[in-house]
């Protein structure tokens, strides 16, 4: 028992940090119509550039508001520079384009920071471990990733469905062309709207800095999980984001930690672990083919 | 989307017919031009280029002509590699799969099992993924595809991350594949006849249901077509062309590893299609040739090559539509279309 509360939560972090990045993917396809594989270097990109402020100067609080910076500042140049030419392009351009982008992200990084992963300590103030219910302590900063993305998650609802902003964005969603005719500057917006969801990556990889080794190819591994969550939650819905996150999240860490232990009831030690290994990082993928098989479209898809 | 063979006048498609044949010879020449040159790698080299150019003209058939953006076309192509991978390794060690398929290093029996694997994986993910349309489309076809490449990952008693070696190239009756320009003729000839067969394919009445589904696939259905069956078959026969590629490709480089399934690689034959313009019977060749020699020609300037090839791909996606002869237009200062 403990150790599935132990789970439940290690599958809860996976799924707010996929959550982040599954919400500036549907939010910019959702309202923008394009599918940015780049999304991933942006991650990336945050991660990189927290881990290089904290080993320069050692503090935290400097760190993180860099990694966000960096990720929003390059998600803005990438729109102003290349994604604003492909609104109007089919789904394929947009594909090749920003894969384009991913092996130049990945080999500048490469260039500048070397193929040897960095590592980031652990903020002193988030050091340790809590308990959480009798007899089960849980890591500190694990339980703040999952606090930040909760809150992160209602920060967006809020934004997107109560302010000035939001309702714009949603404007522009449903008619582009009538909003910037009401003297809206919709170029502007989709600008902003492109950083924000390029902070939202980067607040992932910010995150994730401290628990995964930061390196080349980060990115692409956390995309295609990524791209699960889209599908299973329905393209172009935050609601759909959250559940699917959540869902991926949650299914993929369970399956990691409880299917070796089945398997080896029945087989061999050595054997069951590479088969387990083997099934469970293909366990959410065979999910996707089951939802997809009784909903279409996701569960929670944007239009009705 | 106009047939290069069938444009213009009888005059016209005569001297296209020429140029093709010249095209050939030369192809057929080329390992002798590559001694005669002094550059024998030049033969290694162009066995590549034409195994991808199947791989990238079956992609075509899905992407170009039918309009279905496959972005895990890698999957079948590293699956075409492991057949052979897997049966050269039952065929040295003397037990059968599964305890009853023996091994085999006969090009003749591996090469069909491999398209017909191929096919049946990709029937059954095709079935699939082709519920969804647009943009879901591509995202569940690349996420199958990285299924698959943690399946072989994990795959240990094939070698799991490590890859399989096959130590010797798989043999021909009367034929000695294990000679680099003879293999580079076996190739081009597989290459030749899998054009062909796209060629009677895309005139044929399956090949206009698969472009009126490309343009209006609404309008097909209201016509009575069954637009899902013709999809499905498409896909089907796309993934069997990759998987003849993969298979040509493990026995060119005598090694298959889950790297043939990796998504860049998908993406790669992408850009090969892309860049020799969708929808076009000799595109994909030609842009796996461009595509090919340019990482080769880039790679040796520098061990960073991917910063250029990426920015360069950036750019003519955004300023040339269709590629290659997209380009074309566009120096010649005609109209993009």
């Amino acid at each position: 028992m403990p150790l599935l509360i132990e789970q439940a939560l290690n599958g809860l972090q996976l799924g707010v940090m996929l959550f982040l990045l599954a919400a500036g993917l549907t939010l910019i396809f959702g309202i923008m119509g394009v599918i940015n594989l780049a999304q991933g270097s942006l991650y990336m990109v945050g991660a990189y550039a927290m881990a290089a402020v904290a080993a320069k100067t050692g503090s935290f609080w400097l760190a993180a508001p860099a990694g966000l910076l960096a990720a929003a500042v390059a998600g803005m140049a990438m729109e102003y520079l290349v994604i604003r030419k492909l609104y109007a392009r089919d789904h394929l351009d947009q594909v090749l384009a920003t894969f384009g982008l991913i092996l130049f992200f990945n080999q500048m990084t490469t260039l500048i920071f070397g193929r040897q992963p960095l590592f980031v300590e652990i903020p002193d103030f988030l050091e340790g471990s809590v308990p959480i219910v009798a007899g089960v302590r849980y890591p500190l900063y694990r339980l703040a990733i999952i606090a930040v993305g909760l809150a992160t998650a209602v920060g967006l609802y809020v934004l997107i469905a109560r302010t000035r902003l939001g309702m714009l964005i949603r404007a522009g969603a449903t008619n582009r062309d009538m909003v910037r005719a009401l003297g809206v500057d919709i170029r502007l917006l989709y600008t902003v709207l492109f950083g924000l969801g390029a902070m939202l990556a980067g607040l992932a990889g910010v995150m994730a800095g401290p628990i995964l080794s930061v390196q080349v190819g980060m990115g692409e591994q956390v995309l295609i999980l990524t791209f699960v969550v889209v599908v299973i939650g329905g393209v172009g819905s935050i609601r759909g984001a959250f559940a699917g996150a959540m869902i991926v999240g949650i299914v993929d860490t369970v399956l990691r930690a409880f299917l070796p232990g089945l398997l080896r009831q029945v087989m061999m030690g050595p054997e069951a672990d590479a088969l387990a290994a083997g099934l469970s990082a293909m366990g959410v993928y065979l999910l996707m083919a089951i939802v997809l098989l009784v909903r279409p479209k996701g569960l929670l898809p944007a239009h009705g | 989307m106009v047939d290069p063979l069938k444009t213009g006048g009888a005059q016209r498609s005569a001297l296209k017919l020429l140029a093709l044949a010249v095209l050939l010879a030369l192809l057929a020449a080329l390992p002798f031009i590559a001694t005669a040159t002094g550059q024998p790698a030049m033969t290694s080299l162009a066995t590549r280029i034409v195994i991808l150019a199947i791989a990238a003209a079956s992609l075509n058939l899905a992407l170009g002509y039918c309009g279905l953006v496959s972005f895990g076309h890698a999957a079948w192509y590293g699956v075409g590699g492991y057949v052979v991978g897997i049966l050269w390794r039952h065929h040295v060690s003397g037990e059968p799969l599964f305890g009853f398929i023996p091994g085999s290093d006969q090009l003749l029996v591996t090469l069909p099992l491999a398209i017909l694997v191929a096919g049946l994986f990709s029937a059954v993910l095709g079935a699939l993924s082709l519920r969804t349309s647009g943009v879901q489309f591509i995202m569940i076809t690349l996420a199958f595809a990285q299924m698959l490449f943690f399946f072989f990952v994990a795959l240990k008693a094939y070698g799991g991350d490590d890859g399989l070696i096959v130590r010797r190239r798989n043999a021909l009756p009367f034929i000695d594949t294990r000679d680099g320009p003879t293999f580079y003729w076996v190739c081009l000839a597989f290459a030749v006849a899998w054009f062909l067969l796209m060629w009677r394919i895309v005139n044929s009445r399956f090949g206009k249901v698969l472009a009126g589904i490309r343009q209006s696939e609404r309008r097909m259905a209201a016509i009575g077509v069954a637009t899902y069956r013709y999809k499905l078959v498409c896909f089907i026969i796309s993934g069997m062309g990759a998987g003849l590629a993969g298979a040509l490709m493990a026995n060119h480089a005598r090694f298959v590893s889950p790297d043939m399934l990796h998504w860049t690689q998908s993406g790669e034959l992408m850009i090969m299609v892309i860049l020799g313009g969708a929808g076009t019977l000799l595109g994909p060749a030609a842009g796996a040739a461009v595509l090919i020699g340019l990482e080769t020609q880039l790679a040796a300037w520098t061990e960073h090559w991917q910063a250029i090839l990426g920015p360069l791909l950036v750019l003519m996606i955004l300023f040339t539509r269709g590629g290659l002869s997209g380009l074309a237009r566009l120096v010649r200062g005609g109209r993009n279309d």
